[in-house]
């Protein structure tokens, strides 16, 4: 199967669902970090490694769809609740301009009670007080939640986000894009569908997304590939996605951690990298989290396949939220993808070189 | 996920082709050899090799043991400038343990104490000797892995007993083997930049641990790396070890031993993960005649340590129990904990823990 894989890799053919099957399942660890080597330098030959200075900001935490895997939100009327006017917000873009940061990837609880010209004005201020700052707003479950209290259709809501100034979409909110696992960790926020309309029609009507998972809970081999298979697909419908990014799930403070106490290791992840660049032939970029897996697997996991280091979070609270924190720097960031031997690079919110470092 | 299958070595570096072919006929590599482990951009064909030689003597299996760790001492004559542990007698954060103290840190049911510590300039060789037999006596259990050969050698200097006398005397009162540390970097150079030359040089180190292996005591061997040694250093480093180990037989494992920055900060950081792998493998493929490598997770980090299996380690030292990780671990007990620890660290890995004893002596294989 190895000979074989390789083969495809060389000639640029895409793998089937058998390949990936075993590059998941049974793929010599070092070997599938070999061939994901391979791909990651046939698409970008330099050892040019890039990362973007961001912060991920929340705009409120009250959330009425109860997800399993999830230490952040709260119901409507907790005491911990919260929700930023919309001048709390710009208060937080404004830190992380003058922080440097170029992206400000901003997401927040499904709120039924803002109404969208909370979501509009967040965009088009961002846009018109903080020009250097691309606003990367709003998961696909968002974007619903706008649809559903507007009554806008979703296209339509796209429409008036782009209209206000946004260009691109955070990839969160996908998990494990498989009916089964939705059903069970995350009833309420609609199946695969919902999450792949959103980045479809986005990516018809110009907008650039990147595509997560996150994985590592009530997930089997099947529902990672249908979730590849899923993104592979709308990637070549429009080509919108920038990237793919994978995490483990932590299961600090959730429902779920009563039957997961510990998030997957460092071997789980490189495998998921390495053969997720294998798999995914018509993603650009794939990215290794430092953020999720720690440093040291993320300078890892630049031998897998990863050609980006993600972002510098000057905020973050979701994962904090299950009592995982990591903090980092521009500086330590530039350290650490030189210690692995790559160039480092600043990037744009769409992967734009800014800077090579 | 499934374990798995056996990494076929495929390699990037043409150059590594010859070593292929010694790792496969089992034959001794050179000393070009090992400079070439040490200098590959193909980490993975390394490591796929060292991967190869570890599971052609254990198959799946990694093994750890339940162990404390215990320091009687951390005042020391030396001033070694990669240590952060010594202190001089009288200084802040300076401490002398009783053998009361000792046996007090040694909880019963331990299967291994590792005890090592600074080179105190008053305490008599018998106190040594005292405290092995107590610790014997007590916890008749617990198999004793104690002193460096820089401690055995310092005794020498000091009080004028020979290590002989000295390693006989203490295997009588209950000692069962030794660890590897002091070894340091064998190198005449850094002996001097880093001021140790008041430290058993490698000659001596080696003289000790040969004849502690004449006498039945099996022990360990180190490498402290990642600080500013360069890659010949290291090479000869593991075959000054593997000719010692040709002559005497009695090493267990070999420790690579990750320079922690600390404050004494000879490099502004710790050496990459990715240079603690190289590590790992090239120790591997260099010592044929070592039983085992060992990913030492307390200074490599427990990710690192995880991913290290799949480069030609076979071992990930123990749980290291601490008073500290005592009060950690609140309600549960503290050595449960500890193993569970552990046997994520080697699962993560699609690994096979088996849990060993000093000698390593399989005690259970956790499925």
């Amino acid at each position: 199967m190895l000979g074989a894989i390789r083969d495809k890799v060389e000639a640029g053919k895409r793998l089937d669902r058998a390949e990936g099957r075993w590059l998941l399942t049974e793929a010599p660890l070092l070997d599938l970090g070999s061939l994901a080597q391979d791909a990651r330098f046939r698409r970008i030959p330099e050892r040019r490694v890039t990362f973007v200075v961001d912060s991920n900001p929340n705009y409120t935490n009250v959330c009425v769809t109860d997800c399993q895997f999830c230490a952040f939100y709260r119901k409507p009327g907790d005491p911990e609740a919260y929700t930023l006017s919309v001048d709390d917000v710009l208060r937080k873009v404004e830190a992380a301009s003058l922080g440097g940061a170029t992206t400000v990837l901003l997401q927040g609880g499904h709120n039924p009670d803002l109404p969208l010209d909370y979501y509009l004005s967040l965009v088009r201020e961002t846009r018109r007080r903080f020009p250097s700052v691309t606003p990367h707003f709003f998961s696909a479950s968002e974007i619903h939640t706008m649809a559903l209290t507007s009554g806008l259709a979703v296209p339509d809501v796209i429409a008036r986000l782009k209209e206000a100034g946004q260009t691109t979409l955070p990839g969160g909110g996908a998990e494990v894009l498989s009916e089964r696992v939705r059903t069970r960790i995350a009833p309420k926020k609609g199946g695969p569908g919902a999450w792949l309309e959103v980045h479809r029609e986005a990516h018809r009507q110009g907008l650039k997304s990147t595509a997560t998972m996150m994985y590592g809970h009530v997930e089997e081999p099947e529902d990672v590939l249908d979730h590849w298979d899923a993104i592979r697909d709308l990637q070549d419908e429009h080509g919108g996605f920038t990237a793919f990014v994978p995490w483990s799930f932590k299961p600090g403070n959730t429902l779920l951690e009563k039957w997961i106490t510990h998030y997957k290791g460092p071997s789980a992840y490189l495998r998921m990298l390495g053969a997720s660049r294998l798999y995914l032939d018509n993603f650009p970029h794939v990215q290794a989290s430092w953020f999720s897996e720690g440093k040291r697997t993320g300078q890892v996991a630049l031998h897998w396949g990863a050609d980006d280091f993600g972002g510098t979070l000057f905020e973050e609270n979701v994962h904090a939220a299950a009592d995982y924190v990591n903090r980092t720097s521009v500086a330590e960031i530039v350290t650490l993808i030189r210690d692995a031997g790559f160039t480092p690079a600043q990037r744009t919110t769409t992967y734009e070189i800014l800077r090579e470092l | 996920m499934p374990v798995a299958a056996e990494g076929r070595m495929e390699l990037r570096d043409a150059r590594l082709l010859p070593v292929r072919d010694k790792v496969r006929a089992g034959e001794r590599l050179t000393r070009e050899d090992g400079l070439l482990l040490f200098e590959t951009p193909d980490l993975h064909g390394l490591g796929s090799l060292a991967g190869h030689v570890k599971s052609r003597l254990y198959g799946d299996r990694v093994c750890f043991v339940m162990n404390r760790y215990v320091n009687p001492t951390n005042v020391c004559v030396l001033s070694c400038a990669f240590c952060d542990f010594a202190r001089k007698k009288g200084e802040a954060g300076a401490f002398e343990n009783s053998i009361e103290d000792v046996l007090a840190m040694i909880t019963p049911g331990t299967r291994e104490a590792h005890i090592v510590g600074g080179h105190h300039p008053d305490w008599p060789f018998d106190y040594y000797e005292r405290l092995i037999a107590a610790i014997h006596a007590a916890r008749p259990e617990t198999q004793i892995k104690a002193f460096t050969a820089a401690e055995v050698d310092f005794w020498w200097r000091r009080w004028r007993i020979e290590p002989r006398e000295a390693l006989e005397r203490l295997k009588t009162a209950g000692l069962h083997s030794m660890p590897g540390g002091g070894a340091e970097i064998f190198s005449p150079r850094l002996q001097k930049l880093l001021n140790f030359t008041g430290k058993a040089d490698a000659d001596r180190w080696c003289q000790i641990h040969g004849i502690a292996h004449g006498l039945g005591i099996k022990t360990n061997a180190t490498m402290l790396y990642g600080h500013v040694e360069t890659m010949e250093e290291r090479v000869d480093h593991l075959l000054r070890l593997r000719d010692q180990q040709d002559r005497s037989g009695g090493f267990l494992t070999f420790i690579p031993l990750a320079y922690q920055v600390g404050d004494t900060k000879l490099v502004p950081r710790q050496t990459p993960p990715t240079d603690d792998l190289r590590t790992i493998a090239a120790s591997r493929l260099l010592l044929d005649n070592f039983p085992h490598i060992e990913a030492y997770w307390v200074m490599l980090g427990e990710a690192t340590a995880s991913l290290a299996l799949h480069f030609g380690a076979s071992d990930v030292n123990g749980t290291v129990e601490n008073e500290k990780i005592a009060h950690m671990a609140k309600a549960e007990s503290p050595a449960g904990l500890a193993r569970e620890q552990i046997l994520r660290m080697i699962r993560d890995a699609g690994k096979t823990a088996v849990e060993r004893d000093a000698l390593y002596h399989v005690v259970h294989v956790w499925s």
